[in-house]
């Protein structure tokens, strides 16, 4: 496979990889990271490509496992500064800026959910993938899929809920 | 109308039962001007859908892995033109030139050490003399010996008498 086949077999999903890798990631830096690596990863495997039935299903599946694999060894670190895990307690003008955008809101309120459900919707809501495109990506059946879509979209809506109606009632 | 479809819309977006088209004509909806006040909270999450669908990985990716080879490579070259170095002199071996100088300094530094080695000879000459004279000291001294039982005798006899 020459590299501009390369580069136009992975155009159409690569915005894709790198969403997912920014939901799970959160920082702008380590998903772009991660989306080169996953990137890198396939361009060296260019000749096995083909005998990959969906090699975008199969992009998503690795950059899940990159993504979580990444965040596990993040965890294991002792106290190490990256861009995520420090915060500023000083509300500083930004996030009050953001504060009020009900729409960072949301990214918020994803950002609260448990991994399994950050992907879920992440495919379904923002990506627009069939449910079993989905399970065949996750390895999951479409069923435990559902459900914890279904879960997820209810806590956004509570979460939402409440801060909309939050100095109302 | 729209209004009841939509509630029984977004009930099944809830249980995640709705299908791609549904969640599109959802998404259509939140993302118009025209949201019914009781659904105003959900805007927000459509919105943000659609929003985070936009964005794009910007970055390129360096795939042109022919380069970091050649990198690997250039070390090992190196390495190679360092042993060539040290090791072809060796096997081409000395010129005449030097091999004629390496004689002449051989034979100045045996003429050298052929002189130092007469000198030692003389030396070990005025040495032997030395010897010499520590044999007559020897000599001399059985022969003291000689006169020191003499002596006893010559009491032992006065005793006698």
């Amino acid at each position: 496979m020459k590299q501009a086949d390369f580069v136009s077999l992975v155009m159409p999903f690569k915005d894709k990889v790198f969403r997912l890798a920014k939901r799970l990631l959160v920082s702008r830096e380590e998903a772009e990271d991660a989306t080169q690596e996953i990137l890198l990863k396939l361009w060296k495997n260019n000749k096995k490509i083909g005998d990959y039935k969906n090699v975008e299903a199969f992009s998503m599946t690795m950059t899940k496992n990159f993504c979580l694999d990444r965040l596990k060894s993040r965890q294991a670190q002792n106290l190490k500064i990256v861009h995520n895990n420090y915060t500023d307690n000083n509300a500083s003008l930004q996030h009050q800026v953001e504060a009020k955008d009900s729409v960072d809101w949301v990214s918020k309120i994803m950002e609260e959910l448990p991994e399994q459900q950050k992907i879920i919707v992440q495919l379904r809501d923002i990506e627009e993938y069939d449910f079993s495109e989905i399970a065949k990506m996750l390895d999951m059946n479409e069923t435990a899929i559902r459900v914890n879509l279904s879960r997820a979209r209810k806590t956004i809506r509570e979460k939402l809920t409440n801060t909309h109606q939050y100095g109302i009632k | 109308m729209v209004l009841n479809n939509i509630k029984t819309l977004i009930e099944k977006y809830n249980n995640a039962e709705t299908s791609l088209q549904e969640e599109a004509q959802l998404k259509a909806y939140f993302n118009g001007d025209h949201v019914a006040p009781e659904f105003e909270h959900y805007k927000p999450m459509f919105i943000y859908f659609s929003k985070s669908k936009q964005e794009q990985y910007t970055k390129d990716v360096p795939l042109n892995s022919k380069k970091t080879k050649l990198y690997q490579w250039i070390s090992v070259a190196a390495v190679a033109v360092l042993m060539l170095g040290l090791i072809v002199p060796s096997f081409m071996g000395p010129t005449e030139e030097e091999k004629q100088e390496a004689l002449m300094v051989y034979n100045q530094t045996m003429e050298a050490f052929s002189l130092i080695s007469l000198g030692m000879n003389e030396g070990k000459t005025q040495l032997s003399s030395l010897a010499l004279v520590g044999e007559n000291i020897k000599e001399g001294a059985q022969q003291a010996s000689k006169l020191s039982q003499f002596s006893i005798m010559t009491n032992k006899i006065l005793k006698n008498n």
